[in-house]
């Protein structure tokens, strides 16, 4: 395969990845919204389109119509790049996501379900969160509105404590698959279908509780949402923005939890392979052997997303010092004593 | 023309190169340090410098195959970490104390 | 295609460092010296220091200088003043490094045997660097640890006797 035709059919990846992204993430919305509503025993939006499936097109088109405001005093450098940093750094965090078999290759044995297959994939991700850390930051202090700057304080304080419990929780499944390199995390969960994913049979149930409560503060959701939530701090960070920016700033929130899932999934759940693993045998069809792990993929970050929905439905919000309090004194102390739990275990395996 | 191009596309590059944007940005760190008058900005120098010194262990390490190099990277990183945060405090405690950033006005014990 | 690389990002790097220096915000120095860490990364990348490139963007630019950019943030610090002493370091500090830069630059120029890097050089893995790290190098790995724990009693201790100072009858 000549440069060329890499180039090509790499931007081919890149575009069908981040559209098949930015659609997942207006979905996203759709489902939390209905979730949510099922939860609180109504129904969610199901007007527009049949159960509700178009709300997201008509969301869309109505932020982007809303004028677009901006206040005399802000900062403006930093008032405009800070969604640009928020949303890049959540849509670039899948190009190092497997999302299907690895096995199916092209010519020259080109990855058809990986946009970039690197050696450090999980410090890589780990980097554009702490890099995303500046949207928010930098969107309140630009904003020169105190409401703003205490929300993104309090929010990026939050973000970067629950960064250490996050990349901590990893360490244990890094050190049974012996890499960074997130198709070999995968394959090393072997094909044994449920038994051998990283959750159940490596005994990493205590790493993904603790994966679960770190990307639930790391993504600003329920129970950890205090740094925007309306009735405390008028919306937070994302108060003077209006109409797109505002969007790019919703859009990067339910990427990020898209992200946060593509990562358990791939790290926990065994990513690809089914949870029936050599049980049933694979037809023989390469289609189906194409799309089929797509699928199980799919359907574990849409549980993942489900769980995700359920705990915003569900718990009420922590308050600050409660939140900080539990991600420094339990969350951190927990994974650093699973890391140490789990090299024994090796060491004496 | 084409192959011209070409060729300059293969070209390597040479560590010299390295070691002399290295040293630049060392004494763009010093020329920093010594102009800038807030208490940040110089601290913010002093870590430019670092970051210089680091790309030279690093060249270092690529020419003599020896990890050591980047190993002693990692431990500058670390040492920057802790004498970033300790620094701050420092410079959250002077403000305290001061009222000001500016280096002008910081110089002398006495308040 | 390593030169091009080479180039823009070593470009990057000079631009932020200069505009490091250039601006009076230091919100902006901030935001410049961001720019350079990354840059950076991707130098050390090039060089085929994986594992350093992703710590330098996890550590330094996504850590360190969260924290400088903090602290800019709640001190409010504010645009410089051009002072007696700024006008003086300029005059002072200037030439002198321009001579050290010439003199690093001469050593450097002169210095035989450096080799060069390319593309098919080959990437130390992040098993070769720990393999080193955890057995060589364990001690001076397990004193930087006593460091960082050391740097952070210090900061919160500095950080709280600030408030402690101020509440009355304590």
């Amino acid at each position: 395969m000549t440069i060329l035709q890499f180039f090509l059919w790499s931007l081919l990846k890149v575009i069908v990845v981040t559209v098949v992204m930015l659609m997942s993430v207006a979905y996203t919305v759709l489902l939390e919204r209905k979730l949510v509503g099922r939860i609180q025993n109504r129904w969610g939006p199901s007007r527009v389109g049949p159960f509700g499936l178009l709300q997201p097109l008509v969301d869309g088109a109505k932020l982007f119509l809303k004028e677009d405001l901006v206040p005399s005093a802000v900062y403006r450098p930093l008032y405009l790049i800070s969604p640009i940093i928020a949303l890049g750094c959540a849509l670039i965090s899948i190009a190092v996501v497997p999302f299907g078999s690895p096995d199916v290759t092209g010519p020259g044995g080109f990855h058809f379900f990986q946009i970039s297959d690197i050696n450090i994939g999980l410090l890589f991700i780990l980097g554009i969160t702490s890099i995303g850390v500046y949207g928010i930051a930098l969107s309140g202090w630009s904003s020169n509105n105190k409401y703003s700057l205490f929300g993104s304080l309090r929010s990026s304080a939050q973000l970067i404590s629950y960064e250490l419990a996050l990349g901590l929780s990893l360490v244990g499944v890094v050190l049974r698959a012996g890499s960074l390199n997130l198709r070999e995390i995968v394959e090393s969960q072997g094909n044994h279908g449920l038994v051998s994913w990283n959750l159940f049979g490596g005994f990493q149930f205590v790493a993904f509780f603790i994966y679960l409560m770190a990307a639930y503060a790391e993504t600003n959701r329920s129970p950890f949402d205090l740094p925007e939530a309306e009735s405390e701090l008028t919306a937070g960070y994302h108060t003077e923005y209006s109409s797109m920016k505002f969007a790019m700033f919703f859009m990067a929130e339910y990427a990020n939890m898209i992200t946060v899932g593509c990562v358990a999934t791939l790290l926990f759940l065994g990513g690809w392979t089914s949870p029936f693993g050599s049980l049933i045998p694979l037809p023989q069809n390469i289609l189906v052997q194409a799309l089929l792990p797509i699928f199980w993929f799919v359907f574990k970050v849409f549980t993942f997303l489900f769980l995700y929905v359920w705990v915003r439905g569900t718990l009420p919000r922590f308050r600050y010092d409660q939140l900080m309090n539990f991600g420094w004194c339990y969350l951190m102390p927990l994974a650093i004593l699973n890391i140490v739990a789990t090299s024994l275990w090796l060491a004496y395996k | 023309m084409n192959s011209n191009y070409a060729q300059l596309l293969q070209q390597d590059v040479p560590l010299t190169w390295y070691l002399l944007l290295s040293a630049v940005l060392f004494c763009l760190g010093i020329v920093g340090f010594l102009i800038k008058r807030n208490l940040i900005t110089v601290f913010m120098s002093i870590e430019l410098m670092l970051n210089a010194v680091n790309l030279s262990f690093v060249t270092f390490a690529h020419q003599w195959h020896a990890v050591k190099g980047q190993i002693f990277v990692f431990f500058v990183m670390m040492v920057a970490a802790a004498e970033a945060a300790v620094g701050l405090a420092i410079i959250i405690a002077v403000f305290r104390a001061r009222a000001t950033l500016a280096v002008d006005r910081i110089d002398l014990m006495k308040l | 295609m390593h030169l091009i690389l080479f180039i823009v990002f070593a470009g990057f790097c000079l631009a932020g460092a200069v505009n490091l220096l250039v601006q009076t915000h230091p919100i902006n120095s901030a935001l410049s010296l961001i720019v350079v860490m990354t840059s950076l990364a991707v130098l050390y990348l090039l060089l085929g220091a994986e594992f350093l490139a992703a710590a330098q963007v996890i550590v330094y630019a996504g850590a360190i200088m969260v924290l400088f950019t903090f602290v800019v943030m709640l001190l409010n610090a504010g645009r410089e003043e051009r002072t007696l002493g700024s006008r003086a370091a300029l005059v002072v500090g200037f030439p002198a490094v321009v001579a050290l830069l010439a003199v690093a630059a001469t050593v450097i120029l002169h210095t035989q045997g450096l080799g060069t890097a390319a593309m098919r050089d080959g990437i130390t893995s992040t098993q070769e660097l720990s393999a080193v790290l955890f057995t060589k190098l364990l001690l001076p790995f397990e004193v930087t640890s006593v460091l960082i724990l050391i740097a952070i009693l210090g900061s919160v201790a500095l950080a709280r006797s600030g408030e402690g100072e101020r509440t009355p009858g304590e």
